[in-house]
């Protein structure tokens, strides 16, 4: 059965139409009303991309890739809104809409108090639309649309709560810093109608081939390979959005947004679109080996030195932004050594565990009445135990434990960069492999100090009686601290599940399997995967061999070394970062990336400006033509005597004038 | 209906409407208001019109009216128009119409006048879209800065006079040297008749020294680094409706004469000086962006990065000559120069909306700096909801109109020169620095002060004006296809002629 329009446009659209209820209506419906419509927006959405995805996979459905309308036309280049739905596509439908379905039953519970409540429903609902834009498009215009449509709702939401100083930089910091990588992008996309003569996917892969003999020079004696020129260009629009170094700076800052949109935007969905897109792209990253060794090692730089981050950090949501990060760069390492399936899996299962993190931290920021910081948390699991089971079945999946969701997906990174041979990949594979250690570490410290150990809070009864009141004594709460309700245990619950079991079904037919088809396009000398594939011999064994593995053991020691430190001598934490000071202030200071970026770019922009303004426009410009704006004085003064008062007379004088000059050309026509 | 002379009523109905506008008096303002709203639906009704009776497929001037004028010069009163003249005055109109509204209790000295001249205004705005006799255009021309500057002298700020003086002496020069072009390309064709001028046989010395001529007239129009200094005046002197309309139609005319003037007259000069153009854009893009940045005064700062966006117009126009006839690549030639075009109505809707958004928190505080803003969206949530629409338009947002035009530019750059082209890029970065500083230092925090606090949020009459903007740049950014294919034909032919050369 071929899947229908209607479908795929009710799909879009359902969730659209629920964000422009609640947000241009949302005081006439109420609270109630907008996360009523929102939420059935996106919950047809999700039942229909399972049903697409159905369809795909068992249904015999064959790829749909058709124009809905024509968005320009000059001379014979036309430009669509259109849609290529596969599985890659109909995976992303699913993981998007059934986490922001989570996320919207979720917010339910987290804003309930807020006074933005409907605007929230509104954001998140067009940010499904917009997502959903993104990865089922069919053409570069598109996927351009939904590119900048997701930062702007990220960029709203990240100043959800505008009036916090903190909360409207980091907005604007976010939308700059991936405008940067758009810069990168929109060139990329250039670079590709101008060599391969359409916007759309299908025709423009179709005419891959002639990038081959074709270079650009823009420096003199150096040129290009047109395929590394379009690999790189567009790979810059990836570092933006999926917050690869040196561009990732603007992520961590993004919690500053509700946690529901850390979780649903800032960690599963919208940074994954780099991802996405370079998977998407890739028949035509497999022309370039050059582009793709530097996708690889920005990756594993990502990887590995933004998880050291994560270790020195106290804000619970920090720790699971840095841990984001280094997740990405795992993904991209797997772009970069031609395991696209590999990125698009982890992609999948971090979106469920990581999402669970997420939204597992926002619960414990309830319970703890808005605290973030895990210096005053300490013994919740008593308090909370469906949070607290579930954050360890996150963890655990996010650290690679064999058998859980993220294992499957890491482990397999890991492997395929073992078996690479591409220029970069020792680098990289010591990064990944560093990273799992790392990834441990800071995920079971987290764990520790949050859940475990003593209790560094006290409760005072009628302390902070004020809910909103947020400048509370740090480590003081007026009641216990108590689970969360349904709407927020749910998801846990829900997103917990594939975090646990998604790995066992999916990594057969997905990693080494036909799943992807001709989706995604890999070069015979460089299938790492697929070398990879012929050693495996199902998930149980992939599993037992796990525990006889490297990872598993690196993992372990970081294990052990968060217990030790985080849960058997607290006092141990302290020694080791006197011990390791100038390390730990390297660390904690995110290596003076943001100090110098803002020195140089922010500051230097204004200053560049003033230097621009008061010595280009002022002074050179009306300065050179001084004599000009002195005549203009001049001119004023002997006007001012001229001045009746009625600008009539000086507008009767210029239709003189004008009579005159006329009266002048006939005078001259008869000459 | 076909038999009407459209474009003369479009010309004439709001110049005619304007005197019993005037004939209201300063004692029943009311009457103003309504009998000006009253012309300027007609006008708008009439511009619809002209949609069906225009055949876009054809890359012909229609609406033909020619009359003889001054017989003895042989100029004619020749009008028509094609579909680049047909969207620039749909967006004449559609403008005077919010222009008109938005005045409504704003201007309470004189409205009739007002009134009057913003009418006056629009139908020489209108003549000059579709004169086919250059005298006839050059009449409009200077014709349509005598409105301006009743209105911006008349309903200015305290610094109006110094405004409206620099306005008129950069504008006067540039025009003066137009005038002595045309009247020498009147003695060698014994005409102004601007097809009979396009197939103009001219050498390669004569079309230089008329290409400069041309360019520095229309460059101020624009207006182009480094003749732009007048703008950020004028608009911070000129009453909302005044820059509101310099912003959103009169720069157009700075480059629909590159078009209309430059390309099919002076072909192989402005190939030749195409690079002093496309550079001269690039600093506008890269250079004013910068200048934007750091203004203290919003208008001031919308008014520099209209600078900047019209520096796509102009790169977009002379970029196709290094594309037909260095690259041989016609097809990205058109999608430069339609992108060019597309900018300029794009431009006229975002532009126009940010002087209305600035305009309505002026009447509230009497203040355009931004340092006196800031938490308007705790006050004004409606407005804050419009305002940033408008910025997210001006950044270049897909989705919105301001993305089409300048994607088309980028992409046609790249065709050219890749150097070009990540100039242009630039503007992604550029753009949205200094629109979204402004929209986090106005719009978004906690509110600045009890001023703020006291400002009352957009009324029926101000949101109809924003909406009716907002659906404008929505409606171009989502569905661009009937403004290309409005102008795709035209573009078309301006775009083959150039390869033929003159010399």
């Amino acid at each position: 059965m071929t899947l229908s329009q209607g479908i795929l446009l009710t799909i879009v659209l359902a969730p659209l139409a629920g964000s422009l209820l609640a947000g241009l209506f949302g005081r006439q419906i109420g609270r109630a009303g907008a996360h009523t419509v929102t939420i059935l927006g996106v919950a047809l959405s999700c039942a229909l991309s399972c049903y697409v995805l159905y369809q795909l996979v068992w249904g015999g459905a064959p790829t749909y890739d058709q124009n809905v309308y024509t968005w320009f036309e000059v001379g014979q280049l036309s430009a669509h809104v259109g849609f290529l739905v596969d599985r890659l596509t109909a995976m992303m439908m699913v993981v998007v809409t059934f986490v922001s379905l989570m996320v919207h039953v979720y917010t339910i519970g987290y804003m309930a108090d807020d006074d933005g409540y409907q605007r929230f429903f509104s954001y998140i609902a067009l940010f499904t639309f917009s997502m959903l834009m993104l990865v089922m498009s069919n053409n570069f215009l598109q996927l351009f649309f939904g590119w900048e449509a997701v930062g702007l709702v990220s960029y709203l939401l990240i100043g959800f709560w505008y009036k916090r100083p903190s909360a409207i930089y980091a907005n604007l910091k976010a939308f700059l810093v991936n405008r940067v990588g758009d810069f990168g992008f929109i060139l990329g996309i250039a670079a590709v109608l101008y060599w391969l003569g359409s916007l759309d996917y299908a025709q423009a892969f179709q005419q891959a081939g002639r990038l081959e003999d074709l270079t650009l020079t823009l420096v003199p004696g150096h040129p290009w390979h047109a395929a590394t020129v379009i690999g790189v260009l567009l790979f810059i629009g990836a570092m933006g959005k999926s917050a690869q170094v040196p561009l990732h700076v603007w992520l961590p800052d993004s919690m500053e947004g509700p946690t529901p949109i850390s979780a649903l935007i800032h960690a599963a969905t919208m940074v994954t679109a780099g991802i996405f897109m370079v998977a998407r792209m890739s028949p035509l990253y497999e022309l370039s080996e050059t582009a793709l060794s530097f996708v690889l090692v920005i990756g594993a730089t990502t990887a590995l030195f933004t998880g050291l981050i994560g270790i020195v950090q106290n804000d619970i949501k920090r720790v699971v932004a840095y841990s984001t990060l280094s997740q990405l760069g795992y993904m991209t390492v797997a772009l970069g050594v031609s395991a696209y399936s590999g990125a698009v899996y982890h992609l999948m299962t971090h979106a469920f565990f990581k999402a669970l993190l997420f939204l597992g931290a926002g619960s414990v920021i309830i319970a703890m009445h808005h605290e973030q910081d895990m210096r005053y948390m300490g013994g919740l699991r008593k308090y909370m135990p469906v949070t607290y089971i579930t954050m360890w079945i996150g963890s655990l999946a996010l650290a690679g434990m064999p058998g859980f969701a993220g294992f499957f997906s890491k482990d397999a990174i890991i492997e395929a960069v073992g078996a690479s041979q591409r220029a970069g990949s020792g680098y990289a594979y010591f990064c990944v492999m560093a990273g799992v250690f790392v990834t441990a570490l800071y995920s079971f410290r987290l764990l520790y100090l949050t859940f475990h150990g003593k209790e560094r809070f006290t409760v005072k009864a009628g302390h902070g009686a004020h809910h909103d009141d947020h400048h509370h004594e740090p480590g003081v709460l007026a009641h216990p601290p108590h689970e969360s309700p349904w709407v927020v245990t749910l998801p846990l619950v829900m997103l917990a599940i594939p975090s646990l079991l998604i790995g066992w079904p999916t990594i057969g037919p997905m990693l080494f399997g036909d799943y992807f088809g001709r989706s995604i396009v890999v070069g015979e000398a460089h299938d790492v995967l697929g070398e990879l594939g012929a050693e495996f011999h199902g998930p149980l064994a992939m599993v037992l061999h796990g525990f006889t593995q490297w990872p598993f053991w690196i993992a372990f020691a970081g294990f052990a070394v968060a217990t030790y430190v985080y849960l058997i001598d607290p006092a141990a934490a302290d020694r080791v970062r006197r011990a390791l000071k100038p390390v730990h202030e390297l660390l904690s200071h995110k290596y003076w990336i943001d100090e110098l970026y803002y020195a140089v770019f922010a500051k230097g922009g204004v200053r560049l400006g003033r230097a621009f303004w008061r010595g280009g426009d002022a002074a050179v410009i009306d300065g050179a033509i001084d004599g000009s704006a002195a005549l203009v004085a001049r001119a004023a003064a002997t006007l001012r005597g001229l001045q009746s008062g009625f600008l009539y007379h000086y507008a009767f004088a210029m239709i003189f004038g004008l009579v005159l000059l006329l009266a002048g050309f006939w005078l001259f026509g008869h000459v | 209906m076909s038999n009407l002379p459209l474009l003369s009523l479009l010309i004439w109905v709001p110049i005619v409407g304007a005197v019993p506008v005037l004939l209201a008096g300063a004692g029943r303002p009311n009457a103003a208001r309504w009998l000006a709203l009253l012309v300027s639906v007609a006008a708008f009704v009439l511009s619809l019109l002209a949609l069906p009776a225009y055949d876009a497929a054809s890359p012909a001037m229609q609406l033909v009216e020619n009359h003889p004028w001054i017989e003895t010069l042989r100029v004619n009163y020749h009008l028509g128009a094609d579909g680049i003249s047909l969207a620039l005055i749909l967006l004449t109109t559609f403008t005077t119409i919010l222009v008109v509204v938005g005045a409504w209790e704003v201007i309470q000295d004189k409205v009739h006048q007002y009134m009057a001249a913003m009418l006056v205004l629009e139908g020489l705005m209108v003549g000059v879209f579709c004169a086919m006799d250059a005298l006839l255009f050059y009449v409009f021309f200077e014709g349509m800065l005598i409105p301006m500057f009743i209105i911006i002298g008349m309903w200015g700020g305290p610094r109006r006079v110094y405004a409206t003086l620099k306005f008129f002496i950069y504008t006067f020069l540039g025009s003066i040297f137009m005038l002595v072009g045309l009247i020498y390309l009147y003695f060698k064709a014994g005409t102004f008749d601007l097809a009979t001028l396009a197939s103009l046989p001219l050498g390669m010395r004569e079309q230089t020294w008329l290409f400069f001529a041309f360019l520095i007239a229309f460059a101020i129009k624009v207006p182009m680094v480094p003749v732009h200094t007048w703008l950020p005046d004028a608009h911070v002197e000129a009453p909302t409706g005044g820059s509101v309309v310099l912003a959103a139609v009169m720069l157009k005319v700075g480059g629909y004469g590159f078009l209309r003037f430059s390309l099919p007259i002076v072909p192989d000069a402005s190939q030749a000086y195409a690079w002093v153009v496309i550079a001269l854009s690039l600093i506008a893009i890269v250079y004013i962006g910068y200048v934007a940045l750091v203004q203290e005064d919003m208008k001031k700062l919308i008014a520099y990065s209209s600078v900047a966006h019209m520096g796509f117009v102009t790169l977009g126009t002379f970029i196709a000559f290094a594309l037909v006839r260095e690259a041989n690549d016609v097809q990205m030639a058109k999608l430069g120069m339609q992108g060019a075009m597309v900018q300029m109505i794009s431009h006229g809707f975002v532009s126009g909306a940010m002087f209305t958004c600035i305009g309505v928190m002026y009447d509230r505080l009497h203040t355009r700096m931004i340092k006196d803003y800031g938490g308007l969206v705790n006050v004004m949530p409606w407005f804050a909801a419009f305002m940033v629409l408008f910025a997210m338009a001006n950044c270049g947002l897909p989705g919105t109109s301001g993305f089409v035009g300048e994607f088309m530019v980028i992409l046609a750059s790249f065709a050219a020169n890749a150097w070009i082209a990540l100039f242009a890029a630039f503007t992604l970065i550029i753009g949205a620095g200094y629109t979204l500083w402004l929209v986090k230092r106005v719009i978004w925090g906690d509110v600045a002060n009890p001023h703020v606090a006291e400002m009352k949020d957009i009324n029926a009459r101000e949101a109809f004006v924003l909406g009716a903007f907002a659906l404008a740049v929505l409606a171009l950014g989502v569905w661009p296809w009937p403004l290309t294919h409005l102008m795709d034909a035209s573009i078309g032919q301006l775009v083959e002629k150039l390869v033929v050369t003159k010399v």
